[in-house]
């Protein structure tokens, strides 16, 4: 084992604490995921896509000399309508239809927006400067910048919100019958066409608080919204639709993990772990669920 | 009926034969368009015939193209070095070695792939609808993004494949040799799946799609059919792939090889347009998208993906059952449906 993590063990602190502040906000987009896949039963490819784009909006706000972090509040706005947009546009012709149709679907307006971006926002990686400095932790062995800090804060803080709005709005009261029995919600007065549209656009303005607390943590480059849909699709199936603590838990483990296939594997292959991962967890989830089927026989 | 096709089949062999000499100009682009073809093809025995919607057939195209580049330059020189001169071709094959590097290394480009679908298939083939597309499809992406990070194979700079020998002909000569191998591989995939449609696997196939645990409990092992369809699939799909290799030239990663946003959608949505489940529905949906790419896509002058992202969106939320799809609605008599007129009126009263 001549691998550096191994010989410097406070690196796996590192990794770790650097894979907890990244899996919170991994978890904020799968709630997103988790919250359209059960209200809508919609897989949506172009999650990563309205991520990226938010994370866009916070970049030119940082562009125009307005500090980045307040993208918070501006990137979800908009998103919000460019969500709604979507669903009025094209996804409200897709929802009660086959699953592969509105993945398909998805999948180009994925490809839509990646190339949209690319003309708009030019094909550059980009990064927003918080200026927020870092914390040394451990005789300085230990380096986490308090943007990433920062960034778990607010997604914990969004994520508390959307629950408790779930709970006592009445919007959301809507939205979670609509989820429980679209049929009898519409029976009882639910406009379901409402509550989807606004569902939708719910998921992209929490697609936009990442995208803006990813352009001040990390980079951001047109094409890379894929890998973020995968991840959240894995944290979903991970955790199982409605189980939030779930969610927060495995969106954690997918951080670490990710971490140390970065200091193991290297960089190069991190993304190709992560797929790798996606293809792993739906395997062995088979092979479960299929010993379960053999004990109902 | 019988005539019919027979006159069909005719026109269209011989219109394949002379294609090269009738579009001289055109010929690497009709090769392509045979390949679109077998994509698609191949695609609709998952998609269309299984109800399997897969995003991952580009995992054996990637496979076959880099086997046989790897097997042509490896039977005869050391791989590593060749990569790594790049461009530069420090080694040249001589006609026999090519010819001999081809066969062999297109033998394994359709052989390895089957096996690989059939190790991984049983694992995967398990997932049902969205889990099996979305798999499917990180299966295609991580295939890519580790193919960028082998040495051996040029990693992310890609490698070049061998150039054609000197003294036996010109590059035309070489276009027309590829454009009949092409040609051979369609009539092969084809020929196959015609044949394979009509038996007892065609009707399973369907069966699996139209309810597969219906399927199960009437005694049809039906993993077996699903993986034996896959194993086709990759057989024919790595083929191409070993082809298109000696085709471009140029072996890269993720725009070439595993190229997921090109190809890989390219062979669901011309399945689509085509109309799935149908024998000629791919033939025609790959024929129509790439006339249509090859004479507008200049216009769009750098706006092609967004026209590629806007087409899938508009093919499969407008017309998701495609080509084949409207003409059997049309004209269902063709299709040896029999419509009661009566009951069709009575469904129009009650709209």
């Amino acid at each position: 084992m001549d691998y550096l993590i191994f010989k410097a063990p406070i690196l796996m602190v590192q990794a770790s604490m650097d894979g907890i502040l990244l899996g919170i906000l991994f978890a904020l987009i799968a709630y997103g995921m988790a919250l359209q896949w059960g209200v809508m039963n919609i897989i949506n490819i172009a999650q990563g896509d309205l991520v990226i784009m938010g994370g866009y909006i916070a970049y030119f706000m940082y562009v125009a000399g307005i500090h980045p972090a307040f993208g918070i509040i501006v990137s979800p706005i908009i998103m919000y309508f460019v969500g709604w947009g979507l669903y009025k546009l094209v996804i409200n012709k897709v929802v009660d239809r086959d699953l592969f149709i509105s993945i398909l679907a998805t999948f180009g307006i994925s490809i839509l927006m990646q190339q949209l971006m690319n003309f708009v926002f030019g094909a550059d990686v980009v990064v927003a400067q918080s200026n927020f400095g870092t914390t040394m932790l451990f005789d300085n062995s230990v380096t986490l910048p308090n943007s990433k800090i920062f960034s778990a804060i607010v997604s914990v803080v969004f994520a508390i919100f959307l629950i408790i709005y779930m709970k006592r709005s009445k919007l959301g009261r809507a939205i979670r019958a609509t989820a429980q029995n679209a049929r009898a919600a519409k029976i009882l007065g639910v406009d379901t066409e409402k509550v989807y549209a606004a569902t939708f656009g719910i998921n992209a303005a929490l697609c936009g608080v990442a995208g803006a607390l990813i352009a001040i943590t990390f980079t951001l480059h047109p094409y890379v919204g894929l890998p973020y849909t995968v991840r959240s699709f894995m944290i979903v199936i991970i955790a199982g639709l409605g189980n939030l603590p779930g969610v927060a838990l495995s969106g954690m483990g997918l951080g670490v993990f990710e971490e140390f296939a970065d200091y193991i594997l290297g960089t190069e292959f991190r993304i190709g772990a992560v797929f790798m991962l996606l293809v792993f967890i739906l395997v062995y989830r088979r092979f479960k669920l299929s010993r379960k089927r053999e004990y109902l026989k | 009926m019988k005539k019919n096709n027979l006159i069909l089949y005719g026109v269209l062999l011989v219109l394949g034969l002379t294609a090269p000499f009738l579009f001289p100009a055109f010929k690497v682009q009709i090769s392509f368009m045979l390949i679109l073809i077998i994509l698609a093809m191949t695609w609709d025995v998952q998609g269309g015939q299984m109800g399997y919607n897969s995003f991952g057939n580009i995992l054996f195209f990637g496979i076959g193209m880099y086997l046989c580049a790897s097997i042509q330059i490896g039977m005869f020189f050391p791989l590593a070095e060749w990569t790594e001169s790049g461009g530069e071709k420090t080694f040249l094959h001589t006609p026999t070695q090519y010819f001999q590097g081809l066969a062999v290394g297109l033998v394994f480009a359709a052989i390895v792939p089957a096996i690989v679908a059939a190790l991984i298939g049983y694992g995967i083939l398990g997932l049902r609808g969205h889990y099996f597309a979305i798999c499917t499809l990180g299966l295609g992406i991580a295939a890519g993004e580790i193919a960028g990070g082998i040495e051996l194979i040029g990693a992310g700079q890609g490698m070049t494949t061998p150039p054609w020998p000197k003294g036996i002909g010109d590059t035309e000569l070489r276009a027309e040799f590829f454009y009949y191998i092409c040609f051979a591989l369609l009539i092969a995939t084809f020929s196959f799946l015609n044949w394979a449609y009509k038996k007892r696997f065609g009707l399973v196939l369907n069966a699996i799609r139209d309810n597969e645990d219906k399927a199960e409990a009437m005694g049809i092992h039906t993993m077996r059919y699903k993986i034996v369809g896959w194993v086709v699939s990759a057989f024919f799909v790595g083929l191409a792939g070993g082809l298109v290799g000696n085709i471009v030239g140029y072996i890269e990663p993720i725009e070439v090889a595993f190229d997921g946003r090109e190809m890989g959608v390219f062979m669901v949505l011309m399945a689509i347009l085509g109309g799935k489940g149908t024998l000629w529905g791919p033939v025609i949906g790959a024929s129509a998208f790439h006339i249509f790419k090859e004479g507008f896509w200049t216009f769009f002058l750098g706006w092609q993906y967004v026209a590629l992202g806007f087409l899938i969106v508009v093919i499969v939320v407008f017309f998701p059952e495609g080509f084949m799809g409207w003409l059997r609605e049309k004209y269902p008599e063709r299709f040896g449906e029999v419509i009661d007129e009566a009951d069709r009126k009575a469904q129009v009263e009650l709209k």
